[in-house]
C-alpha cells in the first residue's frame, strides 16, 4: 500500500537582491586561460615535436638521412631570402589555381544538371563512382600522351583531383536542403537557377565549404606529386620539381625545407582562407555541424 | 455553398489527395469541400492522419488534387506562389544566412513585390508590428523558437498575400509561448483582417484562433462538420461547450486520441 506524501506548509520567498550575495562572475586563473587558447597548445605541441626532431637527429649524426631541425631551418630561411622558394610556391600555387577553378566551375555545372534532371542525377552518380575512387596520378601517363609536357597536362590531373569531391560533397548538399526551406523558396516563385543559386547553394553552403577543403588538400597533393613525376613545366618548375632536384644533388636540408614549405601553405590555406571564409560564414549563421 | 451568396475568395471543391510512400498510395483526404471567404480564419482542425496538413500543401500549391479543384479568386491553383504565403511549424524555415529584416526583405524582392529601399521600410514595419524591432539585424540562429515564428508571420504578413497558409506555426513551441503567440496573432489580425487559414490539431487552440472550423476525420480526411467560433468557447443552447462539441465530434467512435485533445 502506497503512504500518503507528508503534508507541508506552502511558502512564498523574496528574490535576494543582486548585490546581495557574492561572487556572480568569477575570474579565471591564468593557467585556465592560457591552457584554453588553442593556438596556445597547438604551437606547444609543434614545439614539442620540433625538439623532438632536434635532438633525434643530432643523436643520429647523419645529415644524410635525417638533418636537424636548425639545418632545415636555415636552408629554409636561405632559399626563401634568395627568392627560389617564393618563386617555386608561386609557380604551383599559379597552376593550383587553374585546375582549382576548372575544377570548381564543372563541378558545379554536373551538380545542377543532376538536381535538375533524373538522367543529369544518374550521370553524376555513375562518374563519381568510377572516377573518384581513381588517384588523379594514375592519369598523368595519360595526360603526358594528351597534352604533352606541361602544365596542360597537370590542370588537366588537377581538375581530376578537384571535381568529383567537390561535385560529391555539393551534390549532397543540396540532397540535404530541408524540404521546409526549398518549400519557402518555391513560395517566393523561385525557380531555376535563381532557386539554385538564392536558396539551395547557401544552404547546402556547409557541405559545399567541405567540399572545397577535401578539393583543395586533393588538389595539393596531386600537384606536389604530379610535378616529382614529370617535374618541370616550361623551364621553371614548381615544389615538387625542387624537392626533386635537391635530392638529385643531396642537399637534403633543402628537400626537408622543401617538404616544409609544402605544409606551411597547406597550413595557411587550410587556417586562414578556410578559416575565415567559414567563420564569415557557416560560423556565423549557425549551421555548422 | 448558395448560388448567389457572396463570392468566396479560396474555393475547395471535392478535393481528394493522394501521396507515395515507399510502399503505399496513401489516400490522404477523400472529396473535401468547404470555401473560405476574405477576413476568415478558418482553421482546419483533426486528429493526426486527416490530412489537413497535405490539404494545406495543396492549397499552397505544392501537390495537385487527383480529383476535384482548389479555386483561389476563381482562378485554379497550379504552383507555389507569393500570393498564398506558407508559414510553417518547423522553426528552419527562416533562411539562416539572412538577418531578421533580410529575411522578410528577401521575401519581397525574390517574389518581385518590391525591391530595394521600399521592401526595407516594408520589412521593418512588419517587425515592430511583431515586436522584434530589437532583433532586426540579428541571425534567426539567435532567437528562440517564438521569435523565429513571430518573425516567419512577419514575413507572411509583408508579402500581403490573399491567404496565409499557416500549418501547426505554434505546435513546437512551449504552452506559455504558444499562448501568447495565439493572443498576438489575434492582434494583428484585428489590425489588418488579412485570410488565414490555419492547420491545427489542438481543440483550444482552434476555439481560440478561428472564427470557422473545418473538422475532419482521419484516414482519409473527410469533412465532418463545419462550426462558428466566436473566440469564447461559448455554450450553445443545450449547456455544451464548443470544445465538448468538437472533442464528442472528432472522438465519437469510441477511439481516444488522446494526442489531439492535449495540446492547449
Amino acid at each position: 500500500m502506497a503512504s500518503r506524501p507528508p503534508a507541508r506548509p506552502e511558502y512564498v520567498r523574496e528574490q535576494v537582491d543582486e548585490h546581495d550575495f557574492g561572487v556572480v562572475n568569477k575570474p579565471l586563473t591564468l593557467w585556465e586561460r592560457v591552457y584554453g587558447n588553442t593556438v596556445v597548445r597547438k604551437a606547444s605541441i609543434l614545439v614539442v615535436l620540433a625538439l623532438v626532431w632536434q635532438a633525434y637527429a643530432m643523436h643520429l649524426g647523419n645529415a644524410l638521412l635525417l638533418p636537424t631541425f636548425t639545418d632545415t631551418l636555415h636552408s629554409f630561411l636561405d632559399r626563401v631570402g634568395s627568392g627560389e622558394l617564393l618563386r617555386k610556391s608561386w609557380v604551383s600555387i599559379k597552376v593550383l589555381l587553374q585546375g582549382y577553378a576548372i575544377g570548381l566551375v564543372l563541378a558545379l555545372v554536373i551538380t545542377m544538371l543532376a538536381i535538375a534532371t533524373r538522367i543529369g542525377n544518374d550521370l553524376l552518380e555513375t562518374l563519381t563512382a568510377m572516377f573518384n575512387p581513381l588517384p588523379a596520378i594514375a592519369l598523368l601517363p595519360v595526360a603526358l600522351i594528351w597534352f604533352g609536357l606541361g602544365s596542360g597536362s597537370i590542370i588537366f590531373v588537377l581538375v581530376h583531383a578537384v571535381l568529383w569531391p567537390i561535385a560529391l560533397a555539393t551534390h549532397s548538399g543540396f540532397l540535404g536542403v530541408s524540404s521546409t526551406l526549398r518549400m519557402v523558396g518555391r513560395n517566393y516563385g523561385l525557380a531555376g537557377f535563381a532557386y539554385v543559386r538564392r536558396i539551395l547553394i547557401p544552404a547546402a553552403f556547409p557541405s559545399i565549404l567541405s567540399g572545397l577543403k577535401i578539393g583543395w588538400a586533393f588538389a595539393w597533393r596531386t600537384l606536389i606529386a604530379a610535378e616529382l613525376v614529370f617535374g618541370t613545366t616550361s623551364g621553371s618548375g614548381g615544389l615538387g620539381w625542387f624537392i626533386y632536384e635537391n635530392k638529385n644533388v643531396l642537399d637534403i636540408p633543402a628537400v626537408f625545407a622543401g617538404l616544409f614549405t609544402v605544409i606551411l601553405i597547406g597550413l595557411l590555406v587550410e587556417n586562414l582562407i578556410f578559416r575565415t571564409i567559414e567563420q564569415r560564414t557557416v560560423r556565423r549563421w549557425g549551421m555548422h555541424f | 455553398m448558395g448560388a448567389g451568396g457572396p463570392q468566396p475568395l479560396l474555393a475547395v471543391d471535392g478535393v481528394t489527395l493522394q501521396y507515395k510512400t515507399r510502399e503505399h498510395l496513401v489516400t490522404a483526404t477523400y472529396r473535401v469541400s468547404f470555401d473560405v471567404h476574405p477576413s476568415d480564419r478558418f482553421v482546419l482542425l483533426g486528429p493526426s492522419g486527416c490530412g489537413k496538413s497535405t490539404l494545406l500543401k495543396a492549397v499552397g500549391g505544392y501537390l495537385k488534387p487527383v480529383e476535384g479543384t482548389i479555386r483561389l479568386k476563381g482562378a485554379e491553383v497550379a504552383r507555389p506562389g507569393p500570393d498564398r504565403v506558407m508559414v510553417f511549424q518547423e522553426f528552419d524555415q527562416l533562411l539562416p544566412w539572412k538577418t531578421v529584416k533580410e529575411n522578410v526583405a528577401f521575401a519581397l524582392e525574390a517574389s518581385g513585390r518590391m525591391r530595394g529601399r521600399e521592401a526595407q521600410e516594408r520589412a521593418m514595419a512588419c517587425i515592430e508590428k511583431v515586436n522584434l524591432v530589437r532583433f532586426a539585424d540579428s541571425l534567426p540562429h539567435t532567437l528562440s523558437g517564438g521569435m523565429k515564428q513571430r518573425v516567419a508571420i512577419a514575413r507572411g504578413m509583408a508579402m500581403e498575400p490573399d491567404i496565409l497558409l499557416m500549418d501547426e506555426p505554434f505546435a513546437a513551441l512551449d504552452a506559455l509561448t504558444r499562448r501568447k503567440m495565439q493572443d498576438e496573432l489575434m492582434q494583428l489580425w484585428e489590425g489588418t483582417r488579412f485570410t488565414v487559414l490555419f492547420v491545427t490539431h489542438s481543440i483550444p487552440e482552434a476555439v481560440r484562433i478561428g472564427n470557422r472550423i473545418l473538422l475532419l476525420s482521419p484516414h482519409p480526411g473527410q469533412v465532418k462538420a463545419e462550426l462558428n467560433s466566436d473566440g469564447s468557447d461559448a455554450e450553445d443552447p443545450s449547456g455544451r461547450r464548443l470544445s465538448d462539441r468538437i472533442h464528442s465530434m472528432l472522438f465519437s467512435d469510441g477511439e481516444t486520441e488522446p494526442e489531439a485533445a492535449a495540446h492547449g
